[in-house]
């Protein structure tokens, strides 16, 4: 199959419309989120229509077949990140409530006081704050990895904190969702666990965009989301080794996690349904194998190359715009993800004038803060890129930037003076 | 839906490039300061009010986006020699009305950051304790735009 965005797109419904301003979309803001095509969309309205009940309960006709689906989706995520067993596929809310689950269940059993729980400042808050939480709750610490002045972490600085503090567990993004940085998680992973670490790895930004082996990258934990790989909102995957997922406690009560329970207390049940307490994200879990088989089926090697080249494009004509300084790496040590600034306009500005041009664009602290505090800016401008955007998009995200530069330039204006009046 | 373009036109940029009272005020009564998570814009308000409940000097400082900081100097302008009542009855759609372009919900928070600060500023005098109005209204007065909590 030959790779081409223009055709892809028609796979993507909402691509075809236009923004208020009635200018057609050029949709850049997939780092936040992605759009779906139609067969995800097709799976889920499938679900609904023709079997859907609740899974893992019911003795009847559509129980087994939504069941059966479910399992099959849980399949689909196995071979996708290269899992030795679908046991070790739990199915969670999405990537912030994997990383929960790894701090409550793994945290609260392995953590104590004076532990140290090691990620880098260019986390994401959903890797920070759950783990400033267990420092709370049992007295650990967390340490922060710097970035050095090109937006990457040399090894031997990981080596040393890994040497001085000796952390119970390094958590780090494969992907930084601001700076785009790629940090090599295999090799990381092989650090930590000479050093006795065990490893989390934020895939939140990865998994869209390549092919992950969990078994190449030996980490202990793995987490993503389905709505930044095509799929549905609602869901994500905690991949965990199967050793951790049965030492671990459960972390949510409630049913489906259970094997009895009586009125002294309970027993719960075998991993993955010990972490899926409730009724599962069903039709989710069915739209997101449906996404992971369609971005197989365009190939991740294909998406990661295009993405590249848009990124490359658009970071080298940014760099060329006067007062723009543009965060992170150069092109070719990051993932599809150009995010920038603007001297003395502000990145809601920026946003706000290109959604003039139908460009969506992402401004803000991107919810890290704590990277955006050493990098000296409150708020930057982001363009991310997928497998349905264009280099016409590109160029016009690139026209549009500097149309900025031209209408928020001091001119000298003057405000209208208030009438005088006597008092 | 508004233009989008309409948002920065010129009377707004005007008042961005060339604010009302855009600096300290040494001798303030009152005054306040506030933040918007969602963007990192923060305003600070500093109020002189007279014996008879006046304000007789309003001076704002800054920092942030166009819609923010221009608002903020619309406000200052048109509330100088107000009375405190008159300043409190002032709602967040006047508030709205004064800024002039239609807003998005999420752009209406820049446009009522001022407007929020100058509210909580006039319970705010600089030498006590905020005062009983303010304590029984909750510490910060309320509007009906969305919350403004951090971005997800």
């Amino acid at each position: 199959m030959t790779f081409d965005p223009h055709q892809l797109r028609d796979d993507f419904p909402i691509l075809r419309r236009t923004v208020a301003s009635g200018q057609p979309l050029a949709y850049l803001d997939n780092a936040a989120s992605t759009q779906r095509p139609q067969v995800v969309i097709d799976a889920m309205s499938d679900c609904y229509q023709n079997y859907y009940a609740n899974v893992h309960r019911g003795i009847h006709t559509l129980s087994e077949e939504s069941t059966a689906a479910y399992e099959a989706a849980r399949v689909t995520t196995q071979h996708f990140l290269n899992a030795r067993s679908s046991r070790e596929i739990v199915f969670t809310a999405g990537t912030t409530a994997g990383i929960n689950t790894v701090a409550r269940s793994w945290g609260h059993a392995n953590v104590g006081r004076g532990d140290v729980i090691l990620v880098t400042i260019a986390e994401h808050h959903a890797n920070i704050v759950p783990w400033h939480q267990l420092a709370e709750a049992v007295g650990c610490r967390v340490e922060f990895l710097p970035i050095n002045q090109s937006g990457t972490i040399d090894d031997s600085v990981v080596a040393q904190a890994l040497k001085t503090h000796r952390p119970k567990l390094f958590a780090f993004t494969a992907t930084s969702n601001v700076l785009g940085t790629n940090f090599p998680a295999q090799s990381w992973t092989e650090m930590a666990h000479r050093s006795g670490a065990a490893v989390l790895v934020d895939a939140a930004q990865a998994a869209p965009h390549e092919v992950i082996d969990v078994q190449q990258w030996d980490a202990d934990f793995v987490v993503f989301s389905g709505h930044k790989v095509c799929g549905p909102t609602g869901i994500g995957v905690l991949y965990a080794k199967l050793e951790h997922l049965e030492a671990m406690p459960a972390f949510l009560g409630g049913g489906g996690m259970i094997q009895t329970v009586t009125t002294e207390g309970f027993t719960a049940t075998e991993p993955p349904e010990k972490f899926e307490a409730g009724t599962p994200p069903i039709a989710e879990a069915i739209g997101l194998a449906e996404a992971l088989r369609y971005l197989q089926r365009v190939g991740l090697d294909n998406i990661r190359q295009h993405e590249n080249a848009l990124c490359q494009r658009a970071d080298q004509a940014l760099r060329q715009i006067e007062g723009v300084d543009v965060l992170g790496p150069m092109p070719d040590l990051k993932g599809g993800i150009v995010s920038f600034t603007m001297d003395r306009i502000h990145a809601h500005d920026i946003a706000q004038w290109l959604d003039t041009r139908g460009v969506a664009v992402r401004a803000g602290h991107h919810c890290a803060m704590p990277l955006h505090d050493v990098l000296g800016k409150t708020a930057s401008a982001r363009a991310s890129f997928y497998l349905y955007n264009t280099v016409e998009e590109v160029d016009r995200f690139i026209e549009a930037v500097q149309e900025v530069r031209k209408k928020f330039a001091s001119k000298g204006r003057r405000r209208r003076r208030p009438p005088v009046t006597n008092a | 839906m508004a233009n989008e373009q309409d948002i920065y036109e010129e009377h707004v940029l005007d008042h961005y490039e060339d604010p009302f009272h855009r600096g300290p005020l040494d001798d303030a009564t009152h005054a306040d300061e506030g933040k918007n998570p969602l963007c990192g814009d923060v305003i600070q308000i500093a109020l002189k009010l007279d014996d008879e409940g006046r304000i007789r000097e309003a001076w704002f400082e800054g920092e942030g986006c166009v819609i923010s900081q221009a608002s903020a100097s619309m406000l200052i302008e048109k509330v100088e020699g107000k009375t405190v009542d008159e300043v409190k009855d002032f709602s967040a759609e006047e508030m709205l009305e004064l800024f002039g372009p239609k807003l998005t919900p999420n752009r209406q928070k820049c446009c009522l950051l001022s407007w929020r600060v100058l509210q909580s500023a006039l319970h705010s005098p600089i030498d006590g304790e905020a005062d009983a109005d303010a304590d029984a209204a909750g510490g910060s007065p309320r509007f009906g735009g969305p919350s403004l909590s951090e971005e997800s």
